[in-house]
């Protein structure tokens, strides 16, 4: 078990170790839903809230149930369902309770099933052996560092129309070239903390 | 842009799925490339194509899951409920990625360490999904698996080529060997292993490939 304390993995998920920039998790719908700040808001806060929860009940089930088991290989299919199901129950719960807020995200809720940086995050937190208080610091982090790349491209993409790109470039070639600018200055933050 | 991942499901008006034998694999492997054209899963396609050997174990991988997963979800598919059909084809995707990833684990445990959760993620990996759904759903077997092979192909090719110049480019080595005429002067250019270098290789690879198919006739990029 790592002895990392918890702000520093929550520290390092969001900028060192952002796990859109560095480890390159939920780029598709990073790439597709970038388009405007509004939109990627709307998205990047519904990722930070499952991909919290989804590593509690993710560690919960791991280790209360599968290890004990000895069921540890089936760790993929029971995550995807986990969270696939926690899913439909936020949507569920969410429209029923608050149609307003349902709307906000309503299109985004399902989308985030197939989101695999959310996945990404229950399976690293198994790979790091992170302990309770840990995975929990790491899914915040990591959905905070998630939404805040997704927002900066958002503004870059936005001021982005103006500019004359070659034509074979234009659409996702160039989303790419500009998401390594902005990896390479996330990379000034190496150094502040780091976790493997 | 936003519907570029909705391109599977809308290619079979196009005609680009509705091929035979040959016909499915080139326009799987190279008009319709998952990864250059139509710009799924590149989240894996980023990850591990810091070196070539990663890249082909990759490309493998997602072979083996796409035809296997083709395979069965054609085979189900006229017993499947249109209902569950979404949850049916992430089992069955999930149990060949499983398959995979305890075969790594047993025989390449080096490999399994160092692609650690990238191939727990191909789960979540569009092409498979989107395979899944636009062609092995409407298609008998056989067809299918060819499909699966052709999008795996196709982006296992990709990858290979990424993964060939990440490693060239940033150790100045091929599959961990010294190049003769090459890695002697070449100062290897550490920004390509890193995160960076791994968008501006795709972006620069998506802008050659659309610049080698011409403009898009739809104007729909």
């Amino acid at each position: 078990m790592s002895e990392t304390s918890v702000w520093v993995i929550f520290i390092a998920a969001i900028f060192t170790n952002n796990i859109l920039l560095t480890n390159f998790l939920g780029m598709c719908s990073f790439i597709a839903c970038s388009g405007q700040i509004k939109t990627s808001l709307g998205l990047g806060t519904a990722v930070i809230f499952v991909m919290v929860m989804t590593t509690i009940i993710n560690y919960a089930v791991y280790y209360g149930v599968l290890v004990p088991l000895g069921l540890g290989h089936l760790q993929f299919i029971v995550f995807i369902a986990v969270i696939a199901a926690f899913v439909q129950l936020v949507e569920m719960i969410v429209e029923r309770f608050s149609p307003k807020l349902y709307f906000a995200l309503g299109i985004f809720l399902p989308l985030i099933t197939v989101n695999c940086a959310i996945l990404g995050a229950s399976l690293f937190m198994i790979i790091r052996e992170y302990s309770f208080f840990q995975s929990v610091g790491f899914g915040l982090g990591a959905g905070i560092g998630w939404a805040v790349a997704i927002v900066l491209m958002a503004g870059l993409r936005q001021k982005m129309r103006y500019s004359h790109v070659p034509q074979c470039f234009q659409g996702v070639a160039i989303a790419m070239i500009v998401t390594g600018v902005l990896a390479m200055a996330f990379m000034g933050f190496a150094g502040m903390v780091s976790i493997q | 842009m936003a519907d570029n991942q909705m391109v599977c499901a809308t290619c079979q008006p196009k005609g680009l799925c509705g091929g035979k034998g040959l016909v499915t694999f080139k326009e799987g492997a190279w008009a319709n490339n998952p990864l250059a054209i139509q710009v799924l899963g590149i989240c894996s396609a980023l990850a591990v194509t810091n070196r070539l050997e990663n890249s082909l174990v990759m490309g493998a991988a997602l072979i083996f899951v796409c035809v296997g997963s083709n395979l069965i979800v054609s085979i189900l598919r006229k017993h499947t409920p249109h209902r569950i059909r979404m949850v049916a084809e992430v089992a069955i995707i999930a149990t060949f990625v499983i398959l995979f990833d305890q075969f790594l684990r047993a025989f390449y445990w080096d490999m399994s360490k160092q692609l650690g959760p990238y191939v727990g993620l191909i789960i979540t990996n569009c092409i498979v999904m989107g395979r899944a759904e636009a062609f092995a759903l409407q298609n008998p077997p056989i067809v299918s698996m060819v499909d699966g092979a052709a999008n795996g192909f196709g982006y296992a090719v990709v990858l290979a080529i990424i993964g060939f110049f990440r490693e060239l480019l940033g150790a100045g080595e091929i599959l961990g060997h010294a190049v003769p005429g090459f890695s002697s002067w070449y100062t290897p250019n550490q920004l390509m292993i890193l995160a960076p270098g791994a968008f501006f290789a795709l972006g620069i690879v998506i802008g050659i490939f659309n610049m080698i198919k011409g403009p898009d006739p739809e104007g729909n990029k």
